[in-house]
């Protein structure tokens, strides 16, 4: 593993914010820190960089235990929330700052410079003040400033919130692309958990200051460890009491189930069904444009469920469907497991 | 009355509330500083070109520029220190310190006055010590300049003290994370930050110290071509009734005044161009 | 073993910011107590040095009351006057839109950019044997320089824009919503004045009249001017001491002058109170 946190507590007062963390990374992993706010994402990020000292437990970076090596000289770089581009400073004078700190010739400072500037594609702006900057290029000079040293590992914290929502989207790829060709071990702090799936090789999902699951955004997706992550991740809708619906009668009083959109697909009543027993009856309720898709919302049973359908099906409202639930997850105070419909694993197909 | 000009605001009383400031205003500063042309427009040119270039004059300019500055100087410096420890550290005594910032507004200056002068001669506390060693403190520019420290603190102190309260933490973090030490982080981060407050604060000062006559005329001691400061001059003037030349004497003091504040404020319209984001 | 650890890395990374720290704070602490305490201190040891019955007659000398009274009302009607000025030039400048607000705010503050040597200069021009209005007051026998209306005028100059000053920043970030909808329901100026907007700035009011207090009553430099040190007649407190002290009566200078530092530390504690209680309301 090459960063290590051990047993860290972290409290702010009455506040708990980190409790009893333990995680791994391993090197050149783009590493996403996803929870709601709150819970105490950010504070791990500030424990490893050395910005905050936890109470207890040991932090590694390396083999080597960092607790008592100050935040500058622990090879970290740090993009901030708000980038912390210094305002007096051109783009240059910004990203020469940490090179400036280590006492570099002035040729290995300009060198050096430049060849973060044409990678962060800023050529010709070295000169302007962070002021003269988009939101997109202030972010792109804060990740070079955070690189120049040579850091061993990048921290970023909530790298795309102060960021318009179109620019977003082209600068999660431009980040990615960029963490892997410089090839930096990397964590991210994130509460959107978009970012997170499309960004992170791996994603540790925190809440109240516990990690409660870390794994591939896919592994986190299909197999929620605890019930905070199944209701955390996706779409996601809570059911009381889901025994009622067709295929999932082994379903234990006192659990309940998380259900997502993908998880159901509705169809015409003159459709020709292929689960007919799995099928149940719904009537639509509420039909909203979301621009790509609808979103739909349908009773069975007296329960209420989102599902989408593609903009070339088009329902009307008071229609009645036929609703196929895949799968749910189903938990408890403790446990989480996904649970295929039963009606439809009889047939032996695999719907995804 | 008049309902059209009314519809265009919202808010009733404009003209009410508008009226009296206006009247107010004028009755009681505007006409008054009028004044001040209309008696320097009974001076010709070169009467007053001579009145002041006269030497007392000149010299009266001179000491009051150079303690001013000074003084200035020395109040940014303990300025950002006060601020900073105000704003940054937890200590004992700290509310005391911060409430005390404001006493040189809150006393009198000509108390202020009798006592930087009782203490700095010769004779007094401080001044015994330091007349021991050959340096005189009363009746000296260094005494002007104490006096004029005292009185300005608070401009630079109170300018600061918000900016500071304000300033983002992550610009400071960023620096140290970048393996800056504390004394770079400062110089190079925190400092261009508070400059443009520090110098609003250096401003106010030192307009005070070029004005000042309660707290530094008893120090002064007025000894001519030496210690006599220029609000001094206007005084004497006008207490031998030679009104035109008091008015030429203060009329190129408030000249002074107004274009140091201009060049002031001209870098700080400078500066708020690098920081502010319109773009 | 977590605790020494933990002592061991305050230490290493702190031991230095320590350092600094209790040198910036040696520093300013030492600066105040030598520029505004020991002074503070000085006239109250001066004050007392000839024993408690010289200082009780310094301060019960009739001139010495007839000077406080005139302080007392030059103060008050500084206080009183500025007080109508700062609320309806506050209210001018924040709640309306109108050209030349920027100059507008910039007269105002003349008298607080000059000396108050000019400013005294400036009413002596004005109202004084060479003034133009002299002609005009002389013939309804007004007289206001070397006069007590001189220096309660010249105490209402230098502290003109006190108020409004406080004002103007509490209301114009308050903005003109709430009066705005007030006066959509039909309500009058002053009503609106009164329910909607006095009780955002009161205690910006409260900390403009202190600070305004503190001037008037120590205000010297205009005053002098104005005087004509007519003992008895125009003296207030400020010019009370100099002359006491020009007259080498040096306890009894400094027992009148620790009345006044009585009074700016009273001033003092108040403005801090309110200052505490403005920040507690959510004002500054």
């Amino acid at each position: 593993m090459y960063v290590e946190l051990k047993n860290i507590d972290k409290s702010f007062g009455s506040f708990q914010a980190s409790n009893d963390v333990n995680f791994g990374i391993e090197q050149g992993k783009l590493i996403g820190l996803l929870g709601p706010s709150g819970s105490g994402k950010t504070t791990i990020l500030r424990m490893i960089a050395g910005l905050e000292t936890p109470d207890s437990g040991d932090i590694y970076i390396n083999g080597v235990r960092v607790n008592d090596i100050p935040a500058g000289k622990r090879g970290i770089g740090f993009v901030f929330q708000n980038y912390a581009l210094f305002r007096y400073m051109s783009v240059f004078d910004n990203i020469a700052y940490g090179l400036e700190v280590q006492k570099k010739s002035k040729e290995e400072i300009k060198d050096r410079v430049s060849e973060l500037i044409k990678l962060i594609g800023l050529e010709g702006m070295e000169k302007r003040k962070p002021n003269q900057l988009s939101g997109g290029q202030r972010q792109r000079v804060a990740f070079a400033r955070a690189l120049a040293p040579n850091p061993q590992l990048l921290l970023l914290d909530e790298p795309f919130a102060a960021i318009d929502a179109k620019v977003r989207q082209e600068l999660r790829s431009w980040l990615k692309d960029m963490i892997y060709k410089i090839g930096v071990t990397s964590i991210f702090v994130t509460h959107d958990q978009d970012e997170a799936i499309e960004v992170a090789d791996e994603i540790i999902i925190t809440n109240h200051g516990r990690v409660e699951q870390k794994g591939s955004p896919l592994e986190i997706y299909k197999h929620p460890e605890t019930p905070f992550v199944a209701q955390f991740i996706g779409q996601s809708t809570i059911l009381e009491d889901c025994t009622r619906l067709n295929g999932f009668a082994e379903v234990k009083p006192g659990e309940k189930a998380v259900i997502r959109p993908e998880f159901i697909n509705i169809t015409r009543k003159d459709e020709v069904q292929k689960y007919i027993s799995a099928v149940e009856e719904g009537t639509i309720e509420a039909i909203a444009y979301r621009g790509s898709y609808f979103e739909i919302k349908v009773r069975v049973k007296g329960i209420l469920l989102t599902t989408t359908a593609v903009l070339e099906d088009v329902y009307e409202i008071g229609e009645k469907v036929g609703v196929l639930i895949y799968r749910l997850y189903i938990f408890d105070e403790d446990n989480a497991y996904l649970l295929e419909n039963k009606a439809m694993v009889d047939i032996n197909s695999v719907f995804i | 009355m008049n309902k059209k000009r009314h519809r265009k605001r919202v808010i009733p009383g404009f003209g009410l509330s508008m009226g009296v400031t206006l009247a107010m205003l004028s009755l009681i500063v505007l006409i008054p500083i009028a004044s001040i042309f209309v008696s320097a427009s009974g001076l010709s040119f070169n009467e007053f070109i001579k009145v002041v270039t006269a030497r007392d004059v000149m010299s009266g300019y001179q000491v009051s520029l150079s303690c001013a500055l000074t003084a200035a100087l020395i109040n940014c410096v303990f300025g950002v220190i006060l601020a900073w420890i105000l704003v940054r550290y937890e200590f004992p005594g700290k509310g005391v310190l911060d409430g005390l910032i404001e006493l040189p507004f809150a006393l009198p200056t000509a108390v202020a006055g009798i006592a930087l002068t009782s203490l700095y001669s010769d004779k007094g506390w401080i001044g015994h010590a330091f007349a021991q060693i050959g340096i005189s403190i009363a009746y000296t520019k260094i005494g002007i300049t104490i006096a004029m420290v005292f009185i300005g603190i608070p401009f630079v102190v109170r300018a600061i003290q918000p900016v500071l309260e304000k300033l983002d933490k992550q610009y400071e973090e960023a620096s140290h994370m970048l393996g800056a030490s504390g004394k770079r982080t400062f110089f190079r981060v925190i400092f261009p930050e508070i400059f443009p407050a520090m110098l609003t604060g250096f401003g106010l000062a030192l307009a005070r110290g070029i004005g000042e006559y309660g707290s530094v005329v008893f120090i002064a001691g007025n000894i001519p071509y030496e210690t006599q400061i220029a609000p001094l001059l206007i005084m004497s003037k006008l207490e031998q009734f030679k009104y035109q030349d008091a008015t030429a004497v203060a009329l190129v003091l408030l000249v002074i005044s107004f274009v140091l504040l201009l060049l002031i404020n001209a870098v700080q319209v400078h500066m708020s161009k690098i920081t502010s984001t319109s773009h | 073993m977590s605790q020494t650890n933990k002592a061991i890395q305050q230490k290493s990374t702190n031991s230095n910011a320590k350092g600094v720290k209790v040198l910036l704070i040696s520093l300013g602490v030492i600066f105040i107590f030598i520029m505004l305490v020991i002074p503070m201190i000085a006239v109250i040891t001066y004050a007392f040095q000839d024993g408690l019955k010289a200082y009780q007659e310094a301060i019960f000398d009739p001139y010495t009351i007839k000077a406080l009274q005139l302080t007392l009302l030059a103060t008050v009607t500084a206080v009183a006057i500025n007080t109508v000025f700062g609320l309806f030039a506050a209210w001018t400048i924040t709640k309306f839109k109108f050209r030349g607000k920027q100059l507008l705010t910039t007269l105002i503050d003349i008298p607080f950019a000059i000396s108050p040597v000019i400013a005294g200069l400036v009413l002596v021009l004005t109202f004084g044997k060479i003034g133009w209005a002299y002609d005009f007051l002389n013939a309804y026998d007004i007289k206001i320089v070397f006069a007590v209306p001189g220096i309660i005028l010249a105490t209402v100059f230098v502290t003109f824009p006190f108020i409004s000053r406080e004002l103007i920043p509490v209301l114009s970030a308050q903005g003109t919503d709430e009066e705005e909808a007030a006066a959509l329901m039909g309500a009058g100026g002053f009503n609106i004045f009164r329910k909607v907007t006095l009780p955002h700035i009161k205690w910006a009011l409260l900390y403009g009249i202190v600070l305004c207090t503190a001037r008037a009553m120590g205000e010297f430099g205009a005053v002098s001017v104005i005087s004509g040190h007519l003992r008895g007649k125009t003296n207030t407190l400020p010019l009370h001491v100099e002359i006491l002290y020009n007259d080498f009566q040096l306890t009894s200078a400094f027992a009148v002058a620790s009345i006044l530092v009585i009074l700016a530390v009273i001033i003092l504690i108040l403005r801090n109170l309110i200052e505490y209680k403005a920040k507690k309301a959510g004002e500054k």
